[in-house]
């Protein structure tokens, strides 16, 4: 997320400067931010209605029923959350909630999975390989009736606006496939070649090896080796230790 | 008739979902305001969680926006998607489809304004924006409600997904309507 970030912020400054737009990008840049604000206060009453509804699921156990139900579905895409109900029944209202084209109540939803991968997530600020691929599910979402869509066409003045659902449809199929495939593809090659992942340095590929144990030593030291669920709940001394008598 | 049915599926969707959600929890003798007023809670903190993310990343799309970058990036690639069939006119809403929702719809409105809706193009474009999602807002949001911020391959795999929905939406178009 760092370079992704500074990388948008640093290209679009320097081509700014380049094309000598740079009033416009510093106005694009204050009115954006103004903007993310807006949406996060529109956000705010749908979210708090959501998470209220998604409360009461999780006490009369319905969350439970639907995580079961979909559980034979969804667990070859998520073999690391077999049994943990609360994180399979959030993922599970997300994606049915964007199937029924229902953004607003997506989102809440999409956002108490997150929370739930994250207690099960080893290291609190990486993203676990199940968060990885329910946001790639996210990105492909399939949607039983493009709303949007089909109001701009019929707007703009189309013979039949609803003709391409199908097309659409057959489209977001095969982007999802295409997603599932390379978040499994990339899995590996993230696993077997540290070099490629943020922790190493790019162009120091050979000291890629050297800088691993200095990772776990950081994974140690900040509470949050593998298999520590809750925050905090591995830092004291004894994880610390043994990792430090393996690698030193 | 058969679209007509569907969407009236959708529009009672919602209100029977919350019906039915109230009336578990009935059954079940929960106490169903105090476990709404407590997620709600829940909610306002979340939101606050999101916030600081979702400025950071909005604004750095916005400069990268106006900065005209994409406008050079299309430059760039519109030959490279000829070959996968994706037609040049496409090529802006391709780039802007992750970073900005709105301003694919603009897109979108403005190309089928152009060559019309039940043209080729207008048919290609519409497939494309509704079969694909703004991958950075939702990156921002959803891991910046739990502080994530190695994000691995995250984002490599989303626009896999997304170029894949591209190129189907092209070929997938010329297959059911022709060019």
């Amino acid at each position: 997320m760092n370079y992704i970030w500074a990388g948008l912020l640093a290209v679009g400054f320097l081509t700014g400067i380049i094309n000598g737009r740079i009033d416009e990008v510093t106005k694009a840049a204050f009115s954006s931010a103004g903007k993310a604000v807006e949406l996060s206060l529109g956000l705010l009453g749908i979210m708090c209605f959501w998470s209220g509804l998604m409360k009461i699921m999780e006490r009369s156990g319905m969350i439970n029923l639907i995580a079961k139900a979909v559980q034979p579905i969804l667990k070859p895409l998520f073999p690391e959350l077999e049994n943990n109900d609360k994180a399979m029944g959030a993922i599970v209202m997300n994606l049915s909630a964007n199937f029924m084209g229902l953004g607003n109540a997506a989102t809440p939803f999409g956002i108490k999975a997150m929370e739930e991968l994250q207690k099960l997530n080893g290291k609190k600020d990486t993203a676990s390989d199940a968060m990885c691929m329910f946001l790639v599910l996210n990105a492909s979402a399939l949607q039983l009736i493009p709303t949007t869509v089909i109001a701009i066409r019929s707007d703009a003045g189309s013979a039949a606006p609803a003709e391409i659902i199908s097309c659409i449809w057959a489209a977001s199929l095969c982007a999802a496939f295409a997603g599932i495939l390379a978040a499994r593809l990339l899995k590996r090659i993230w696993r077997n070649w540290p070099g490629v992942g943020e922790n190493a340095r790019p162009a120091m590929a050979g000291k890629a090896v050297a800088v691993l144990p200095c990772n776990r030593l950081n994974a140690g030291r900040y509470g949050t080796a593998p298999g520590s669920i809750r925050p905090g709940s591995g830092s004291g001394d004894r994880p610390r230790k043994g990792i430090i008598k393996r690698t030193g | 008739m058969k679209t007509s049915a569907l969407t009236s599926i959708s529009m009672y969707m919602l209100p029977v979902t919350i019906l039915v959600i109230l009336g578990a929890g009935l059954k079940r003798k929960v106490r169903i305001f105090d476990a709404f007023t407590e997620g709600a809670a829940e909610g306002v903190s979340t939101v606050i969680r999101i916030l600081p993310s979702l400025v950071g990343i909005l604004t750095a799309i916005g400069v990268f926006r106006a900065s005209g970058a994409l406008d050079a990036i299309v430059g760039l690639l519109t030959p490279a998607a000829s070959l996968l069939g994706i037609p040049a006119e496409a090529m802006p809403l391709v780039l802007m489809r992750p970073v900005s929702g709105s301003a694919s719809l603009a897109i979108v409105s403005d190309i089928i304004g152009k060559y019309g809706p039940d043209s080729y193009v207008g048919r290609v474009v519409c497939t494309m924006l509704g079969s694909t999602e703004t991958i950075f807002y939702t990156l921002a949001v959803y891991y910046g409600s739990v502080g994530i911020k190695n994000i691995r391959y995250t984002l490599a795999a989303a626009l896999i997904a997304d170029g894949v929905s591209a190129a189907a939406s092209a070929f997938i178009c010329a297959l059911v309507f022709g060019r």
